[in-house]
């Protein structure tokens, strides 16, 4: 029977992989690492969906409106609203798989998220995403023993197969041996945080080459410069670690020392949402209070009103962590915060259903673009990765181009150019040039300043994997000078207004060696 | 401020499976006073020019990172003889007399260098059916179960240094009874039977009890806790 080969296996991943098995549909599900070690396991906040467990009266038509405004209207309407309007019924089921979520008298506790007024965020203590993989880890169990689904884990991309089959092509790393696996692929490979290596707080294993191979064999990507710095992240050795959001929901709050005295610029600034207005507002006002002259340069997360039934029910394992890597009680003490690169709201252009513009090509989770459009809402994501796998293997199914020898696996015994390593000092490198040219506040200057220095080391590629990391980059760097406004995660200094005219979505383009940026205008939505 | 550190790395590495392995003694200095085994090793990999203590030219180590937070469970191995998380293990803390030594995990076969194939961590729980046919629904009481039990990283380290585990026994150590012992809570009472069943055949019945497990396991989970209610349920045959 005809297979489906999936690539990655965090939630977006198994979430396809759980889609198919329950129709009665094979596939292979392929991923460098075992589930257990995606980068979907560090999600702490939690996740989105309008139950309106807490008398708020929230509805989705509510989350809707959040999810649109919060990414600036560079959203598709309709993707978004079917996420929406599906995500009681997500975090339903993942409730009946068994999520300890938090819960009290047989009803999902919710907790306020950035960017939201409603609390409308479903959480299991500050470890959410640990829960919700493992769970959909024993759901896929059940279907690995009864042959559904086929783990192929320590296998490495290498390449999409396009020519007169599609399939793609994957090295084994523990064999170093090859092999094409055949028929449809639904690409899950997660945020391209190894492009700004040791500068993210995602995982290492989640190199971005995925992404950049298959824009040097022609796949579209698009909104590639809307990443979104994360407000609350501290320094740890090798990365940034995030400090959920959750602190802020239940009560932390930032304050930067003016003259003196502490100052809690959010609160004083924005007093509707104050501590909780969308991530890219947070990140920008820290930017800038930092810089005054009359503050000393740093700001601190104040979590020390919070109750300590707070700590105990909901926060314990943040408190653990902070205690752990910087040696401070946030419950005594005021934690000092910076800004880092956290989510890549950009990728892989989808439409509504999750097709690429390469036929047979699929793509969900954080490796697409789809849902946050200029900056993602904290707890849509986990989400948009559960929802998404799930649209993704529903229309592998719908479009049912399959074929009998779909999911066959060959041995394949031929150097590939794509299968060399870049080297990590290129890798470095390359990523130094990048966060130059694209931190929080950004400019013309700064941006062609990077471009240059990274068309500089194109001379230097020593290998495919190398020269398609570099125009990757550059697509990045391209599409953040082709937006010349301000808007979500992208602000210009030299534009620092909003520019209607640019209310349309980025594409990237890699044609005939040559990188273009177009524009793709936002669907209208359809009447609900 | 805290110093960084001066340590000496010694590496058992191995090409392949079938290789011989050997001793690689390398030096490594940092001003990080949090830098870890995991920071050391990306240092090393990351420099081209890097060469141990007899001037050899040091080829890329093979391990395996991804979180750098504790949280994914990939680096595990065993440090100073001691089964631990690299990300975890701070140079400052553990090469106090200069030295760390840093081997692969010995109870699964071993790829390459320091990486392990543990994936007969995944096989047991496919073996004891550990997962659910039904949705459930999670009772107040079994809240906390189910919570410490999800915290499980599966990184081995609980088998490392089981007297009683080895790869390919019948016996699956606590890296199976914590995943378990989540499903024992959650599952109504009449579909505990079978997975009580495979409880005491692959982990009961093979567990000396003397919870070396629990001090080595790097999420610190209450493995007791675990233990004596799982027992409860699938042994003793009690309700919570
Ligand atoms: C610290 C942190 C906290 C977060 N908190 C929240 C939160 O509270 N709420 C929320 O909604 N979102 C949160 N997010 C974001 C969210 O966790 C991710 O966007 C989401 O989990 C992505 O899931 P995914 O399945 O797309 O990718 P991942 O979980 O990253 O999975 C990618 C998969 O692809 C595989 N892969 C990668 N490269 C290759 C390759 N070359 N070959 C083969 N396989 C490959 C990996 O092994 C993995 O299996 C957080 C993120 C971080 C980093
Ligand atoms: S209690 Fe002892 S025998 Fe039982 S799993 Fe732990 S280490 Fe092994
Ligand atoms: S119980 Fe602890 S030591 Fe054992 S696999 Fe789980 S996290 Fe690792
Ligand atoms: S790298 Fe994830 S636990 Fe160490």
């Amino acid at each position: 029977m005809a297979k489906v080969n999936i690539i990655g296996a965090g939630l977006a991943g198994l979430s396809a992989a759980i889609t198919l098995a329950e129709q009665g549909y094979e596939c292979n599900l392929i991923s460098n690492f075992p589930s257990e070690r995606a980068q979907s396991v560090l999600a702490e906040g939690g996740i989105n969906a309008a139950l309106d467990t807490c008398g708020e009266q929230d509805t989705v038509e509510n989350h809707f409106e959040d999810t649109m405004r919060g990414g600036v209207y560079l959203a598709d309407p309709n993707a978004v609203w079917g996420l929406v309007q599906n995500a009681p019924q997500v975090v339903q089921r993942l409730a009946d798989m068994g999520v300890p979520f938090n819960m009290e008298n047989g009803r999902i506790l919710l907790r306020s998220f950035g960017g939201q007024n409603k609390k409308r965020t479903a959480y299991a203590k500050s470890s959410t995403g640990k829960f919700l993989v493992y769970a959909l880890i024993y759901e896929s169990r059940k279907y690995e023993a009864r042959g559904l689904i086929t783990r192929f884990c320590h296998h490495e991309f290498i390449r999409l197969l396009l020519e007169e089959e599609r399939g793609v092509r994957v090295k084994d790393t523990y064999t170093g041996r090859q092999y094409d696996f055949v028929g449809n692929v639904i690409l899950a490979t997660g945020g391209i945080n190894g492009v700004f290596p040791g500068m993210t707080t995602g995982t290492v294993h989640n190199t971005g080459d995925v992404t950049a191979t298959v824009f040097a064999q022609g796949m579209r990507l698009s909104n590639l410069e809307m990443m979104q710095y994360h407000p609350t992240t501290i320094g740890i050795s090798g990365k940034r670690m995030l400090v959920t959001e959750a602190a802020r929901g239940e009560g932390g709050r930032l304050f930067v020392n003016r003259e003196g005295s502490p100052w809690y610029f959010m609160e004083e600034k924005y007093p509707e949402l104050k501590n909780l207005m969308p991530r890219d507002v947070v990140a920008r006002e820290m930017y800038f209070v930092v810089r005054r002259e009359d503050t000393d340069g740093q700001v601190y997360l104040d979590m020390r009103g919070l109750p300590g039934d707070v700590w105990k029910r909901k926060l314990s394992d943040l408190r653990e962590e902070l205690l752990h890597y910087l040696a401070l009680d946030p419950a005594k003490e005021p934690i000092p915060v910076e800004p880092g690169i956290h989510y890549f709201c950009g990728g892989i252009d989808v439409d509504e259903r999750h097709a690429t513009n390469l036929a047979g090509v699929y793509a969900a989770g954080e490796c697409c673009s789809q849902y946050h459009g200029a900056n993602r809402l904290g707890g849509n994501s986990l989400l948009g990765a559960v929802y998404g796998g799930k649209v993704a293997a529903q229309s592998v199914m719908a479009d049912g181009d399959m074929k009998p020898q779909d999911g066959s696996v060959r041995a394949v015994d031929v150097s590939d150019a794509f299968a060399g390593e870049a080297s990590p000092a290129l890798i470095e490198e390359l990523g130094k040039h990048l966060y130059e040219g694209l931190g929080i506040v950004r400019s013309e200057a700064d941006l062609s300043k990077a471009l240059g220095l990274v068309c500089e080391l194109e001379d230097t590629c020593n290998c495919q994997r190398e020269t398609a990391r570099i125009a990757l980059a550059k697509a990045i760097l391209k599409s953040a000078l082709a937006r010349r406004e301000s808007r979500g995660a992208h602000y210009r200094e030299d534009y620092p207004d909003r520019d209607e005219t640019f209310q349309r979505i980025t594409v990237a383009d890699a044609g005939e060696g040559k990188i273009c940026i177009s524009w793709k205008d936002i669907p209208e939505r359809r009447g609900v | 401020m805290r110093e960084g550190s001066r340590i000496q790395l010694q590496i058992v590495r191995r090409e392949s499976t079938e290789a011989p392995p050997y001793l690689q003694r390398i030096l490594y200095e940092t001003p990080d006073p949090n830098a870890t085994v995991a920071t050391a090793l990306t240092d090393i990999n990351k420099n081209p020019n890097q060469k141990d203590t007899e001037g050899n030219v040091v080829t890329p180590i093979g391990w395996e990172c991804n979180c750098l937070q504790k949280k994914c469970g990939a680096c595990a191995m065993l440090i100073n003889n001691r089964p631990m998380l690299a990300c975890d293990t701070k140079l400052s803390e553990y090469g106090k007399k200069g030295v760390i030594r840093v081997e692969p995990l010995k109870k699964f076969p071993v790829i390459r260098d320091l990486i392990v194939d543990r994936s007969i961590l995944q096989e047991n729980l496919k073996t004891i059916k550990a997962w659910l046919e039904e949705p459930v629904l999670l009772k107040d009481k079994q809240y906390d179960v189910a919570y410490e039990a999800s915290r499980c990283l599966q990184c081995g380290c609980c088998l490392e240094i089981c007297p009683n585990f080895y790869a390919g026994g019948t016996f699956a150590g606590t890296a199976a009874l914590v995943p378990v012992s989540r499903l024992l809570a959650e599952l109504p009472r009449e579909e505990q039977k079978k997975l009580a069943k495979a409880y005491r055949e692959h982990v009961f019945e093979g567990c000396g009890k003397s919870l070396a497990c629990r001090k080595v396991c790097p999420a610190g989970i209450d493995v007791d806790k675990l233990l004596v209610n799982s027992n409860a349920m699938a042994i003793w045959k009690k309700q919570l």
